[in-house]
């Protein structure tokens, strides 16, 4: 239902080249990577492990200097991390010395106690986590915990969400029930997602478009629209089609 | 619970008893026979701990020792906390001011006892106008502040240099920098290390302030040992000792249990 995304351009990548300097001389990691993001899409990118997705989602959320290019969102250079987009973590980032609702709040600001307890509970009851309010992370499951990191993502009205591996840390079943999830919150709320994985699967459940990086150093290879209706079903053949010719980008042989 | 310290509760107090009773076992026939001049068995040795105990001196010098590790100790966290985060916040901290406390750390405080008595040895230290504590509980204080101060300062260093960065990042993300980074982050991800630096200075001090004790200062543990050994009173000595253990213990699991209860606060329980 990729009619939900405008295709007004939110996020502008541009001749994007970034090195690291390290003890073995210089690696160049991203080589030149053009993307373009729409507002309000869910775009994957994919790619072999250690292909420098990752670095390139740090770029875009200011973690992490690029060394040439441009990186715009909104038409406006990205300097530094802002919370109007938020990274979502690979193994969750949320405080475990805060309770759910305190790490759900942990962004929110300028709010009396009364609105932003109001504020807080919703999102813990958008990802369905009411009644664990005054749980510590530690008491939670692997799902619940990336659930309480999407609501303090969320907490804070973000208009992008970065989300690195997200489901990488879970198990096959909580997986499927997170990716289900991720896709209704972003159908709720409306942001603009960046999924990076190295599952093509994934990718292409989740996606309205799965842009393919190339091994190391990276560029985009290319982007494919994802024109399937939600809810998807893995066992499309149109995805099994779409997964070889991602695999032959990739130079992977699938079958074993 | 760990794998070591487990068992049920009645198989941990009867394994317990039965180390402590055959180490008196074996104690007992060793000194067979030693009067207080030689070295006294439990029996004595308990009679000497109830006079010490009666006479009043015991409370007293325990007090003294107590106060002086408190102090030191206290002092040493107020500085050390704060240098540590500095340092493991800052590249240049650490690059500055590393090597010179990586070469000092291994000095035993015992070997700085001259330089105590001569730096603090002749000043009383007053607030309003009301003895804080005298010249001999200075240099002591100093003692436990050297021999806390090291291993507080690494450990604290090291605690948030080990921050992991995505809590870093997440902070940096929501907009919270400067002193609420530190209040909301920082100090509570570094929390269970420093704690565990504080556990171990306070360890190291207990058993430093029985060896400052020993020059220059009239109560204590250690003048205890030191005065009944110059008395010839054997008996007192090993009572002192036992006491010394005791409280050291006491110290520890003090400590132990506020570790245990910040690491629990996050699921991370050892014991």
């Amino acid at each position: 239902m990729s009619t939900e995304s405008t295709q007004r351009e939110k996020i502008r990548v541009q001749g994007v080249y970034k090195s690291f300097a390290t003890k073995k001389g210089t690696v160049q990691v991203l080589d030149g990577v053009n993307l373009s993001v729409r507002e309000g899409e869910f775009l994957a990118i994919v790619g072999p492990s250690g292909c420098g997705k990752s670095t390139l989602l740090n770029c875009m959320a200011g973690f992490e200097r690029i060394s040439q290019g441009s990186i715009q969102i909104d038409g406006v250079e990205v300097q530094h991390p802002d919370p109007k987009r938020v990274f979502v973590f690979q193994e969750t980032g949320i405080f475990p010395w805060l309770s759910v609702w305190d790490n759900v709040g942990f962004g929110v600001q300028g709010l009396g106690y009364e609105a932003k307890h109001e504020h807080v509970m919703k999102y813990i009851r958008l990802v369905g986590l009411d009644g664990f309010e005054k749980s510590l992370p530690a008491e939670l499951s692997g799902g619940m915990k990336q659930r309480v990191e999407f609501a303090r993502a969320l907490a804070v009205e973000p208009d992008v969400l970065y989300l690195d591996e997200p489901f990488g840390a879970l198990d096959a079943f909580t997986r499927i029930e997170m990716r289900r999830e991720i896709v209704r919150i972003w159908r709720e709320t409306g942001k603009t997602c960046i999924l990076v994985t190295h599952d093509v699967a994934e990718a292409l459940e989740l996606a309205d478009r799965v842009a393919i990086m190339t091994r190391r150093p990276a560029v985009v290879h290319s982007v494919m629209e994802v024109d399937r209706p939600r809810p998807r079903d893995s066992d499309d053949p149109a995805f099994r089609e779409w997964k070889d010719q991602i695999f032959s980008i990739l130079g992977v042989e699938r079958s074993v | 619970m760990s794998a070591l310290g487990s068992g049920s509760w009645t198989q941990r107090l009867l394994l317990g008893a039965l180390g402590l009773g055959g180490f008196l076992v074996a104690w007992q026939l060793a000194t067979w026979g030693n009067g207080i001049t030689d070295v006294p068995g439990p029996r004595l040795t308990f009679q000497g701990l109830v006079e010490l105990a009666t006479a009043g001196v015991l409370w007293k010098n325990i007090v003294a020792s107590v106060f002086r590790v408190a102090w030191g100790f206290c002092l040493a966290a107020a500085v050390g906390i704060p240098l540590g985060m500095w340092m493991g916040w800052s590249r240049h901290g650490t690059l500055l001011l590393n090597p010179l406390i990586q070469t000092l750390r291994p000095i035993s405080p015992i070997a700085w006892i001259p330089f105590a008595v001569v730096i603090f040895g002749g000043s009383d230290f007053y607030l309003r106008g009301r003895i804080l504590f005298d010249a001999s509980d200075s240099s002591a204080i100093f003692l436990i502040f050297l021999a806390s101060f090291f291993p507080i300062v690494t450990a604290t260093t090291s605690a948030v240099q080990s921050i992991e960065q995505k809590y870093l990042r997440s902070a940096a993300n929501f907009g919270v920098r400067g002193v609420q980074l530190l209040r909301r982050v920082i100090l509570p991800a570094a929390l269970p290390q420093i704690l565990t630096g504080l556990r171990l200075a306070l360890g190291i001090a207990w058993v430093v302030i029985v060896a400052a004790e020993m020059l220059g200062v009239t109560s204590g543990l250690g003048f205890q040992v030191n005065d009944s050994r110059n008395n010839l009173r054997m008996d007192y000595v090993a009572a002192a000792m036992v006491v010394i253990g005791l409280v050291g213990l006491g110290l520890d699991l003090a400590m132990s249990s506020l570790e245990s209860q910040a690491l629990a606060r996050r699921g991370m329980s050892r014991r």
